[in-house]
């Protein structure tokens, strides 16, 4: 049984027999942030949407922020957004937590208003969402109780990959349109220009116990540079896929025992999602689940997502598709990401079909450098590193398409295939305006 | 990496560039084209330390930036 009830679909009286009422959190006044901050500093939280950034520090920055008076002396009280968009089509974690357990998201919510002296909150996710009846009643009991001391609003920014990224989701909600922004930083300059403190949905049901239980409690598991639980999206050619919750600091190993094993002797993971990482799958079974041991075995734990890739599917043939997806998950705003993703993108392509040669892949390796660092977010760098990663962990695999040939030969016998949401028309918009 | 000699930062906005490659006709040593017709910097990120004897270039690329996507920002 983990801490995030993900098991069971809650209702308000269900969620409160289980979790108990939310304490109330005690309003920043002034300059500093409330007392939940220090306990959240403690706890060791890092945000779970992918950059494991610690989340005591994020909303400090808020508060610190929104401390000053803004331009022609507005007041610039801060605005929370809950990031429920789950723009990884490989991860479905976010999902099954809002489906399972929204009140103990909007709880974290609640909690992290009161502790920066939010004004605004707001739940985003994508707007096809199946979710979304569910938060609208969670949200509709929780009115009936006076629950929440502030209105929290449900958004639905387009489905788009670099719409769930947080600068874009502040715009979105402030001016509606779902680009990212450059340099603007959200907790400095965010939704409407105010302090704006985006938080991953896990994230914030983990605050949500925080505010319960204390920051110590939380810490006392999972791994010391990263505490607490940790849900996981595993898919692929695995028994069960799904989503579990595990202690961080988990060996690969133990999260695939949970998920019933793979099916079939396994080349590789992909780790993270697709703006993640590739790693061979020699002994990385022994790997703790959490951000310093990923990254020290040269993988990323990003959405945290494990996809194993099995030795009946074509490792280089899943690169392209995903890589072609990537390309046209562009916002259309740096000409890097623009023009350099599809160019990446057709040379995977020549590789996966079996029409590239040396120089092709010498092409491609200048281009994976001069894609990276040069964007106004982190899309391009991490298109390149799905690519550049892939092609390190399945060398062998390189090495026989070159020779125009595939280790695998009858195709369609494997596992699904990575998920990649139907093509949109590709939108090339420089000024973002018309984004979807 | 800002070391002793850096006089000034250049900064470049990569979502207000159009690669109009004005700054590269303005200042070519100092900054290239990508295989696109986008800047590349020195370091190839989005900002680069320059020393006096850049500062020149710098200010000439910036000066000729039709979208004002450059930046430079002055150390005391």
């Amino acid at each position: 049984m983990g801490r995030l009830g993900i098991e069971t679909r809650s209702s308000l009286s269900m969620h409160l027999s289980e979790y108990g009422p939310l304490p109330a959190t005690p309003r920043r006044h002034g300059s500093e942030p409330g007392s939940l901050v220090d306990e959240v500093e403690t706890a060791g939280l890092r945000g779970r949407g992918g950059g494991w950034f610690p989340t005591s520090r994020k909303l400090r920055a808020v508060v610190e922020s929104s401390a000053g008076r803004g331009r022609l002396n507005r007041s610039r009280h801060p605005v929370v957004i809950a990031n429920g968009m789950e723009g990884e089509p490989a991860s479905s974690k976010d999902a099954g937590l809002l489906a399972s357990s929204a009140h103990l998201v909007f709880d974290g919510i609640s909690a992290a208003a009161a502790t920066v002296g939010a004004t605004n909150a707001f739940l985003a996710i994508h707007r096809d969402s199946p979710v979304i009846p569910t938060l609208l009643k969670a949200l509709d009991e929780r009115h009936a109780a006076r629950l929440d001391p502030l209105a929290i609003h449900l958004v639905t920014p387009p489905a788009r990959y670099v719409a769930s990224e947080e600068s874009a989701l502040s715009h979105w909600v402030g001016e509606g349109v779902a680009t990212p922004v450059y340099p603007d930083r959200p907790f400095q300059k965010g939704a409407a220009g105010r302090p704006t403190l985006v938080q991953n949905v896990e994230t914030l049901a983990h605050l949500g116990l925080i505010a319960r239980h204390g920051g110590a409690w939380f810490a006392e598991l999972g791994a010391p540079s990263a505490p607490g639980s940790t849900l996981v999206t595993v898919g692929g050619a695995v028994r069960d896929a799904g989503v579990v919750e595990v202690p961080t600091g988990t060996p690969v190993r133990q999260i695939l025992e949970l998920c019933g094993g793979a099916t079939e002797p396994v080349r590789g993971y992909l780790t993270g999602g697709y703006g993640g990482g590739w790693v061979a799958a020699d002994g990385f079974d022994t790997t703790a689940w959490d951000p310093e041991s990923m990254r020290t075995a040269g993988a990323v734990i990003g959405a945290s997502v494990l996809w194993l890739i099995g030795e009946s599917t074509c490792p280089i043939d899943e690169m392209a598709r995903v890589a072609a997806w990537m390309a046209g998950e562009s916002a259309g705003q740096c000409g890097p990401c623009v023009y350099g993703l599809p160019s990446l993108s057709d040379d995977v392509h020549q590789l996966a079909t079996r029409h590239a040669d040396a120089a092709d892949m010498a092409r491609l390796e200048r281009r994976l450098s001069l894609v990276s660092n040069r964007g106004g977010c982190k899309h391009p760098d991490g298109t390149a590193r799905f690519v550049s990663t892939g092609l390190a962990a399945f060398a062998d695999e390189v090495a026989l398409h070159l020779d125009r040939r595939c280790s695998v030969t009858a195709r369609g016998q494997g596992p699904a295939a990575m998920p990649v949401p139907p093509a949109r028309l590709a939108l090339v918009d420089v000024s973002g305006r018309d984004f979807e | 990496m800002s070391t002793d000699d850096t006089v000034a930062t250049l900064l470049l906005n990569p979502t207000l560039c159009d690669g109009r490659g004005m700054c590269h006709d303005a200042a070519p040593d100092l900054i290239e084209l990508d295989e696109w017709g986008y800047p590349l910097l020195p370091g190839h990120t989005l900002r680069a330390d320059l020393t006096k004897g850049q500062l020149k270039a710098a200010e000439d690329a910036t000066h000729a930036c039709p979208v004002l996507a450059l930046h430079i920002e002055r150390r005391r």
